[in-house]
């Protein structure tokens, strides 16, 4: 009963967001906010990018901001040199990405963990250096002013039925839920399976017959090509793109977007890019500082107490009210000890300090 | 004889820039050693390493324009505070996770990494500041090769903060602990050795070492909150190449990573800004085909 219930709320909720966001733009907010929001959704589509090599997959990579760029500049030098319209370079621009995720991939397979997240987090350094040196192709320092950036090839901006910032709003919502429902059916399938058994442990997935290498490519290709989806709608947004667009700093507010909506998680893009587009404001109003210190702060405090992030906790305090109730129905005797446990592990206070008995030593 | 001097003076210009190339080398090997040090205690890189580098450079800067005090008065004070940074930045933001998964420990340097930054940058701004060097940088010549004292200093401050780490651990019974901790922790806290005080000794020795490094490269580049991104990015490359487990590997990697770089910014025609995809590149091609490094010992999964 539980179950469909949920089940049941989660639609209706899923569904009443939609009709929010559909309708948002023409009735609710200004032009500014518009705007602001077409950001959320280009970051969800790149969080949920992120999210399924990450989380779901189980490979450190840090260095998705590099795919966001090849996205961005792809979109800024089609649309200045050839005169193409944005939304036509949006397949060009994941096309030029998925082959940097696969090429990324190669050597990823060989490199575990650690050692994957340093050698992703210095491709997410050298984006900023290589595009100014590359300056014929790319502007260089100067970056790319993209003109008529908010138009659409079907003359609804020129016609004025939509703004510019409606425009960018819906073709933003159109990618994410396309993005979002494409994930969602590959995580429930074999894929999906398989991908979360190479997270769990290589060695035991390869000898259940997943085949890492396959499993692996897919997930930085996808995951690379919704990067680059994502940088093409935030240069078109932002009408410009330069050598510090897309750094290390939107490398780490994807990872910390990610954190917040939780690793592992469907739902979790959404309050990630939201948290993404807005801290940085608010960040600007308490300390007039860069947003760098509240990501920070925000990451270290979330992996300490919500390691599946704010989202994750969440539902599974819900779920947890559930199981207690079931408990209590069921077998009243026994549930307490094992329901304390289960409060003190999912709260993510402290991980279980345990040594390895034998050596100590992985 | 023409071409006979020319090659003569190439060959004199390679000797030059591989003595640069050593200088700068120093640089990233005193941040990879202090990066190796992280590693070995507790199987994780501090992404932040280079960042609190940067904050202690700046205390020191302070200590230099507010209080006025002399450079060989500074340099450990500095060092010293950075220590005790470390242990603290251990002891309160490490600590609860230091026996979580990876990718959690990765997650939380790299949250420091930006706190450490944007504190930096709102505590002294982002203006790019001078620091001054105790030596000068008028060259004196070697064998026909120019180096400047300040390049020769950079090369033995580095030799020197390797041999005091490795005397450190070999000679020293903190240093005996410091190691027993890190590969026995159980039957070390049998024998009496504190683990987890252990854990924070290597991260206030390692923010001392990277502290050193901050104070080396400050005059050559100049300070700002974002100085050592790139020296970071290079010191990853050294530690990873020496193998991240081996401190003659992050010394040795650091000039290796020197000389290579100063050899393509010399020979490759407009390289200058690919510096640092090139070591992204050095970075996967060591991994690729020899992930232990040139001194460590490559990664064995257990299941």
């Amino acid at each position: 009963m539980a179950g469909l219930d949920r089940r049941f709320v989660g639609w209706g909720a899923s569904v009443f967001v939609l009709v929010l966001a559909i309708l948002g733009p023409l009735a609710l907010l200004g032009k500014f906010t518009t705007l602001e929001f077409s950001y959320v959704w280009a970051f969800a589509i790149a969080i949920i990018g992120l999210n399924l090599v990450i989380g779901f997959c189980g490979q450190i990579s840090l260095g998705n901001s590099a795919f966001m760029a090849v996205g961005g500049y792809c979109t800024a030098i089609m649309a200045l040199r050839l005169g193409w319209s944005p939304l036509a370079t949006i397949p060009v621009a994941a096309g030029l990405a998925t082959i940097g995720g696969i090429l990324l991939g190669i050597p990823a397979l060989k490199l575990k963990g650690l050692y994957l997240g340093v050698a992703t987090f210095a491709l997410a350094f050298s984006v900023p250096s290589v595009i100014r040196h590359f300056d014929a192709f790319t502007g260089g320092s100067q970056g790319i002013f993209i003109t008529g950036a908010g138009k659409d090839p079907f003359g609804l901006v020129n016609s004025g039925q939509l703004t510019s910032e409606q425009w960018l709003y819906y073709l933003g919502l159109v990618l994410l839920v396309a993005f979002f429902l494409f994930t969602r059916a590959l995580l429930r399938s074999d894929v999906g399976r398989a991908m979360r058994a190479v997270r769990d442990g290589e060695t035991v997935a390869q000898a259940h017959g997943v085949n890492l290498t396959y499993y692996k490519t897919l997930a930085f290709a996808l995951s690379a090509l919704m990067a680059g989806v994502a940088g093409s709608l935030d240069a078109m947004a932002t009408s410009y793109v330069g050598p510090d667009s897309f750094d290390v700093t939107v490398a780490l507010a994807l990872l910390v977007g990610a954190a917040v909506g939780g690793l592992g998680t469907m739902v979790g893009p959404i309050p990630g890019a939201l948290f993404y587009v807005w801290v940085p404001l608010y960040a600007q109003q308490i300390y007039k500082g860069r947003p760098d210190i509240a990501y920070g702060v925000f990451l270290i405090l979330l992996m300490y107490f919500m390691p599946q992030g704010a989202v994750g906790g969440f539902f599974r305090m819900v779920g947890l009210r559930d199981r207690i109730r079931q408990r209590l129905v069921a077998a009243p005797e026994p549930a307490a000890g094992g329901t304390a446990q289960t409060t003190l592990s999912s709260r993510g206070l402290a991980p279980p300090r345990v040594d390895d008995p034998v050596s100590g030593k992985k | 004889m023409a071409t006979e001097l020319l090659l003569a003076a190439s060959f004199q210009g390679l000797i030059q820039q591989i003595a640069f190339g050593l200088a700068t080398g120093g640089l990233f090997a005193s941040l990879a050693l202090a990066l190796v040090l992280i590693y070995r205690a507790m199987e994780t890189i501090n992404f932040a390493q280079g960042e609190m580098a940067t904050f202690t450079t700046f205390i020191a800067f302070t200590l230099f324009t507010s209080l006025k005090l002399p450079y060989w008065l500074v340099f450990p004070i500095t060092i010293a505070l950075a220590m005790v940074l470390g242990v603290l930045v251990e002891r309160v933001v490490i600590r609860p996770v230091e026996r979580a998964p990876v990718l959690t420990l990765v997650l939380v340097t790299i949250g420091l990494f930006s706190i450490f930054n944007g504190v930096t940058g709102l505590i002294w701004g982002y203006v790019v500041r001078p620091f001054p060097s105790p030596l000068p940088t008028s060259p004196i010549l070697l064998g026909g090769v120019g180096i400047s004292y300040q390049d020769l200093g950079l090369i033995g401050v580095s030799t020197i903060v390797l041999v005091l780490v490795w005397l450190f651990f070999t000679r020293t019974q903190l240093g005996l602990m410091m190691r027993s901790a890190a590969l026995y922790p159980e039957m070390s806290r049998l024998l009496g050795v504190r683990v987890g005080w252990m854990l924070a000794l290597g991260w206030g020795l390692a923010a001392g070492v990277g502290a050193v490094s901050g104070m080396l490269v400050a005059p050559i580049t100049v300070l700002d909150p974002n100085m050592m991104g790139a020296i970071l990015l290079y010191s990853f490359t050294a530690a990873v190449l020496g193998g991240l487990d081996s401190p003659v590997g992050a010394v040795v990697g650091g000039l290796v990573v020197g000389v290579l770089l100063a050899l393509v910014g010399t020979y490759i025609p407009h390289a200058e800004d690919l510096r640092v995809a090139f070591g992204f590149l050095v970075i996967i091609l060591v991994l690729v085909f020899k992930p232990g490094g040139l001194f460590g010992q490559a990664q064995v999964e257990r299941v």
